[in-house]
């Protein structure tokens, strides 16, 4: 059974637990997705989904894509991703996928890009403390010293430096499904998601820890 | 945010509660569950202070309990709240009655509003 979809992360809320606890969930609109290919082991090696999700003008997509997208009928796509399953048997193209592949209760590990920072220096990229602000210091949010001196006359290597932050793919792990609506297609998991609101996840079954 | 989040907030909001101010002495009727069994426990005080927005509004009721002051804050669409009782309007000229705290006895009082 698959066990992932690919879904646009709305927002967040507080939602009320059957105990009456209040708890800080994510609502993620979760397809509704469509099989574009279906992966074998007789064809290619390993059996997969490949799942497409939202919509994209025709004329901003490759014709190689829409020549591929035609196989199954549906599209064109703003996102295509592939999912692992275990037995590809029973998927067919253009099969119909909805947020009632996850059930309440269920863990999951949610997948997305995180919102970009830009160049950033070394406090908030890497939480470093910063220097006094007054008494003659200059030093307020340098990152202070980078190493020693003509041993070993380099910087260690990885050493935590301002620079890019943000935009990269980030997972959070065994997050717990606390909604499933299939009728409107909407997932509620408990906790943060990656990525500004609007921005597509990706949400497959945890590992196993 | 998206109308679909304004609708979901607005679905788990209650309708029931009554329009209780800054001032006014209350009983809150909280249910509480221990192990199995579910009882009702009242908690009666003055609301010093209402705020948030939609589902995640609360309220904070002060009482003194044996000398001690004693507050709580409630959300006020919890499921957990049985229901919310007005007992007096008080009359106050502001929205957050935290000049409470460091009163005691009768300078601590609220006095009535009549209307």
């Amino acid at each position: 059974m698959l066990k992932g979809i690919i879904g646009k992360k709305l927002g967040m809320t507080s939602f009320y637990s059957p105990d009456g606890e209040q708890w800080a969930v994510t609502v993620v609109e979760a397809g509704p997705c469509y099989v574009t290919q279906v992966k074998t082991p007789k064809n290619d090696g390993y059996s997969a989904l490949q799942l497409g999700y939202g919509y994209r003008r025709p004329k901003n997509i490759t014709r190689p894509v829409l020549g591929h997208l035609k196989k199954s009928g549906k599209g064109p796509f703003k996102v295509l991703k592939e999912f692992r399953v275990e037995d590809p048997e029973g998927f067919e193209l253009g099969q119909e996928l909805k947020a009632d592949v996850f059930e309440i209760g269920e863990r999951v590990d949610v997948t997305g890009r995180s919102k970009g920072r830009g160049f950033t220096g070394v406090i908030k990229r890497w939480n470093f403390g910063r220097g006094p602000m007054s008494h003659g210091s200059k030093s307020h949010r340098k990152p202070g010293s980078i190493g020693m001196s003509a041993t070993p006359s380099r910087v260690a290597k990885g050493k935590k430096m301002p620079g890019h932050m943000g935009a990269a793919n980030v997972k959070v792990r065994n997050l717990r499904v606390v909604e499933v609506r299939p009728e409107d297609n909407l997932i509620f998991i408990k906790g943060a998601l990656p990525g500004p609101n609007n921005g597509v996840v990706f949400i497959k079954k945890t590992k196993k820890v | 945010m998206s109308n679909v989040i304004a609708d979901l907030e607005k679905e788990q909001m209650r309708t029931d509660m009554p329009d209780f101010k800054p001032g006014d002495t209350v009983n809150v009727y909280v249910r509480i569950q221990e192990g199995e069994k579910e009882r009702v426990q009242v908690f009666k005080g003055a609301v010093i202070s209402k705020r948030g927005g939609g589902i995640r509004s609360t309220f904070t009721v002060r009482k003194v309990s044996y000398g001690i002051g004693v507050e709580r804050i409630f959300p006020l669409h919890s499921p957990s709240l049985e229901k919310v009782e007005i007992v007096t309007r008080g009359r106050v000229r502001r929205a957050k009655l935290y000049y409470l705290r460091k009163r005691v006895g009768k300078a601590a009082k609220i006095r009535e509003r009549m209307d």
